[in-house]
């Protein structure tokens, strides 16, 4: 199974717009798709077949009207079921959200509307996006599509899988430490974490506010910057939103890396990254070479410290985020005699067992006391990372780093061991903690033939860059599969 | 405050108090809903002040104006601040944590005066979202023993300010008069209502007391629940009395936090649950710091309007009279209307004493500040008796008009002097007796026996004797 095998967003939304293809026609495509393999993949908490069938009649009647339903008009899309949709269940995966149902739209569901997509469905995740494999969810794990005994990564593997599966060009995902690329990693599909404040974070539901950023999933780097385009820009409602209108990316595709300083980031490119993924770094660093950019050795000495550091600050955040989820208001409540009693069994029976270890975890490195020496250390270890950034972004455009440290691994491999699990996130978590962009790109197969994938990486704002270098990765790939 | 004052023999008293002022600003602090009183239930509320899922908070900049304001006002340093997360679960809070600010508050290092001239340091004002209501149903409406409980949610991110004194205060007047002095410049800035009845504004009092001379403080209790000036007082005398009797025992109070219980007249040690929380505070992610530029401090110091203490000072200036002496006319709102008639040309003090005392107390004054003077220089001159300057007033307020033409219709024309002295002196011939005995009495007795020949005086002219000049007759014709 490959992806590209499917139309893209952008020939999809050509031919709708255009008026040689029904909107209509696009989803039953996919719903079929869908029909097909999601029992086995299990990528999505809901499909929303009906409202997805009804949108394109929508989408197809202002198009016979001589309306543009929008640059993405007629295009499936499949969200991470922690982006609050009006009227229908968003449950982060969660038992203690089951059956909720937020009264708004998340500004990037209501912007995604306004461009013509269509909601297909609310995919799978790690239980409130905490997780690498998709297995802490409370509906189960998602398959890799390309291997089914495989995980798809995490926490966004149910819109990975969705994109790779084909039953959707485009999904959203959210991206707190490599959440959206480690999962586009093994699941060989385009994955984008943009710069803090590029996309609103109105209607993502919280896991660590200071780290969470929403965005795209994708076949191509075209389609990837396209919808990127659509979700980013300045949102009133996130006091976060950087006040500018989203980067200019599709423009820029293909403008090239020619005379580019590129930097291989030494500490990621070697001791705990699998041989054959380092093999496809150094190749795709060659290709971007021939293509005119000067390579050279980047360092980031701080990078050590990131996945530390995330892993206090990251619980921190998240105790105070899901605080929230106590029975009073909305979500599971078991009845207590008092309120305490019912706070406390509620959140028992709600959350799932790393959720728990997260909140304590968080709970304590902000205990009076501990402060200092665990959330107050992890900050400071979080400047330095900037301040390395800072210093090798003298040198570089760009820096370059494998996405994960290995392709896919089995179902239940990891999920005995937490820290081998958050091992997966030492090449994605420091550009969370910098608030930098970065994306994966599918770079070939490792030895097991899945998926690898390659991380660039840009400072603040640098998306028009990085997805220049992304597109010249990307037609490289075109070329040796030919 | 150096001079120790004694709240029992050999114990001093040390209050700090922390006063919450619900901000009058249109919308809640971090939302767009109705910041009102008084709705149906859960009516002002929408995802963000619910703290739903996904939701996101935006500060209401007039909130933070009006932050600013107050510690302007409180003579505060603003400075860039930060929110952060308190974290504690309680079901009227919605989030389980309340937006606050913490280590780097709105304002610092501020004073307010006391209308006898004393300081009271303010330590932080600081801004912050309130919480909901919650109301037991069942048992006797405490949380204890309650059936069910419901939650409006309509307060519920409505903002506040904080204002916390330094612990300067040592009687408990000092207290009530912090917290009514409060009160006055809140309503002065219009930044709030300021009604401790209907909670809009709200008083802890952290009571300690200590052997006088003794240079530490020793362990305070915090007072919640207190809902009215009179009770600031009554819940701090009777937590002081507390701790005194207990450490005539030998024994220690507990630091803790207590309720008052308004109608038994003490205060209640709270849930202990309530003395345990550890609030976690860290920096709010989903908010930016507030970075006021000095601009910004510059534009508010401007706009900020006369205080109650500069009130005061002024009034007491140009009458002369103590600071104390002009807090009522102040209060009143009627100092502007005085220092208006004084700058006419009126007598400041005559002024003074007829505002506070003749004009309605609890009504902006309507009258032409002109008018006003000229009746008051009418009765300086003497034109005008006392009694009928007061009649003159009455119309003025009733129908509005010149005084001169309203002393002039109701024929109060000054006595002559001339024709005052005939009266008297028939007056003296008719009361002989008391008239000798008036001669020869010490000016104390002469003083009761003056009021009866007034007296006299004034029943024979109708009350269109002036009472001085009647004295002035009396004493030089007793002085033959």
């Amino acid at each position: 199974m490959t992806a590209g095998v499917a139309p893209t967003a952008v020939s999809i939304a050509a031919e709708v717009r255009g008026g040689t293809r029904s909107a209509r026609s696009v989803v039953e495509e996919h719903l079929a798709r869908i029909a097909e393999r999601e029992p086995a993949i299990h990528a999505f908490n809901l499909v929303l077949r009906d409202e997805a069938l009804a949108a394109a009649d929508a989408v197809d009647a202002a198009v016979a009207a001589g309306d543009d339903p929008g640059p993405l008009a007629g295009v499936p899309v499949a969200l991470k079921d922690n982006l609050c949709t009006r009227g229908i269940p968003t449950t982060c995966s969660s038992r203690i959200l089951e059956g909720w149902r937020p009264p708004y739209d998340a500004t990037v569901v209501e912007r995604l509307r306004r461009s013509g997509a269509i909601t297909i469905g609310k995919t799978n995740l790690d239980e409130f996006a905490m997780g690498s494999s998709t297995e802490n969810s409370a509906f189960g794990p998602t398959r890799n599509p390309h291997d089914l005994t495989k995980v798809p990564g995490g926490s966004s593997g149910g819109s990975a899988a969705a994109v790779a599966a084909n039953f959707a060009p485009l999904a959203l995902g959210s991206d707190t430490g490599g959440s959206i690329r480690q999962p586009a990693s093994l699941c060989g599909v385009v994955g984008v974490k943009p710069t803090y404040g590029v996309v609103s974070r109105y209607g993502l539901v919280a896991f660590a506010s200071s780290l969470d950023q929403i965005g795209p999933f994708a076949t191509t780097v075209h389609d990837a910057a396209l919808l990127l385009e659509i979700i980013g820009g300045h949102d009133p409602l996130d006091s976060t939103s950087i006040p500018s209108p989203a980067p200019s990316l599709v423009d820029v595709l293909d403008r090239g890396v020619d005379g580019l300083r590129i930097g291989i980031i030494g500490e990621l490119a070697g001791e705990g990254i699998a041989p054959d993924v380092l093999a496809r770094l150094h190749e795709a660093a060659n290709v971007l070479e021939k293509a005119g950019a000067i390579i050279d050795t980047a360092t980031i000495p701080a990078a050590m410290y990131g996945l530390s550091a995330y892993y206090l600050i990251a619980p921190a955040e998240a105790s105070s985020n899901l605080a929230r989820y106590d029975g009073v208001r909305y979500g599971l409540r078991v009845d207590a005699p008092t309120t305490a009693e019912m706070n406390e069994l509620s959140r028992t029976a709600g959350f799932g067992a790393e959720v728990k270890r997260r909140i304590m975890l968080g709970t304590y490195a902000l205990s009076a006391g501990y402060y200092d020496s665990y959330y107050g250390k992890a900050q400071k270890v979080r400047t330095l990372i900037i301040n390395d950034f800072a210093k090798a972004y003298e040198q570089f455009d760009l820096l370059l780093s494998p996405t994960s440290p290995t392709t896919a691994f089995a179902l239940g491999a990891k999920t005995s061991d937490p820290l081998t699990m958050y091992l997966n996130d030492i090449c994605t978590i420091p550009s969370n903690l910098a608030g930098q962009p970065a994306m994966s790109v599918p770079f070939g197969v490792g030895d097991d033939g899945m998926p690898v994938g390659v991380q660039l990486l840009a400072p603040l704002q640098g998306e028009p860059t990085m997805f220049r270098a992304a597109a010249v990765l990307e037609a490289a790939m075109k070329e040796t599969s030919r | 405050m150096t001079e120790v004052i004694e709240f029992q023999p050999g114990w001093e008293l040390i209050v700090g108090l922390e006063v919450h002022c619900e901000l009058a600003t249109k919308t809640k602090m971090f939302c767009g809903c109705r910041n009102e009183f008084g709705h149906e239930p859960n009516t002002n509320v929408c995802p963000t002040c619910l703290g739903l899922p996904g939701s996101l908070p935006v500060v209401n900049g007039s909130a933070v104006e009006y932050a600013m304001r107050l510690g302007r006002a409180l003579q505060c340093t603003v400075s860039p601040s930060v929110f952060a997360r308190k974290n504690y679960f309680y079901p009227d809070m919605p989030k389980d944590y309340q937006v606050t600010q913490y280590d780097k508050p709105t304002n610092t290092a501020g004073k307010l005066e006391l209308p006898d001239g004393s300081f009271v340091g303010i330590t932080r004002a600081h801004l912050e979202e309130d919480t909901g209501k919650t109301s037991h149903q069942g048992g006797d409406g405490r949380i204890h023993g309650a059936e069910s409980s419901l939650v409006d949610y309509n307060r519920a991110g409505v903002p506040l300010v904080e204002i916390v004194s330094e612990p300067d205060i040592r009687t408990a007047d000092q207290a009530k008069a912090y917290v009514d002095e409060l009160r006055k410049i809140v309503l002065a800035l219009g930044v709030s209502d300021a009604k401790m009845e209907e909670g809009s504004m709200r008083v802890d009092a952290n009571v300690s007391v200590r052997p006088v001379g003794e240079p530490e403080f020793r362990t305070r209790c915090e007072i919640k629940n207190i809902n009215s000036i009179r009770s600031v007082g009554r819940a701090i005398e009777y937590e002081a009395k507390r701790h005194i009797a207990l450490y005539d025992v030998g024994e220690k109070p507990t630091q803790e936090t207590r309720h008052w219980d308004e109608e038994h007249g003490r205060t209640r040690a709270g849930r202990s649950k309530e003395n345990s929380d550890d609030y976690r505070y860290f920096d709010e992610p989903d908010l930016v710091p507030l970075v006021p530029t000095a601009d910004d401090i510059a534009r508010i110091d401007a706009a900020l309007p006369m205080l109650p203490a500069s009130r005061r000072r002024r009034l007491a200036e140009i009458t002369g009279a103590a600071a104390a002496d002009v807090t009522l006319v102040v209060d009143r709102g009627h100092d502007d209307f005085v220092v208006s008639v004084v700058g006419v040309g009126a007598d400041a003090k005559k002024t003074l004493t007829r505002v506070e005392n003749d004009l309605p107390p609890d009504q902006p004054i309507t009258l032409a500040p002109q008018s006003f003077a000229q009746l008051v220089i009418m009765e300086t001159a003497g034109e005008l008796t006392a009694t009928q300057a007061k009649q003159v007033l009455a119309e003025m307020l009733e129908n509005g008009g010149d005084p001169k033409a309203i002393a002039a219709a109701k024929g109060f024309e000054a006595m002559a002097s001339g024709a005052l002295e005939a009266v008297v002196d028939g007056i003296i011939a008719a009361n002989p007796a008391d008239w000798a005995e008036f001669v020869v009495a010490d000016d104390k007795a002469r003083k009761k026996l003056s009021g009866f020949f007034t007296g006299q005086v004034m029943k024979a002219t109708q009350g269109q004797a002036d009472g001085r000049a009647v004295a002035e007759v009396l004493a030089r014709r007793a002085a033959r």
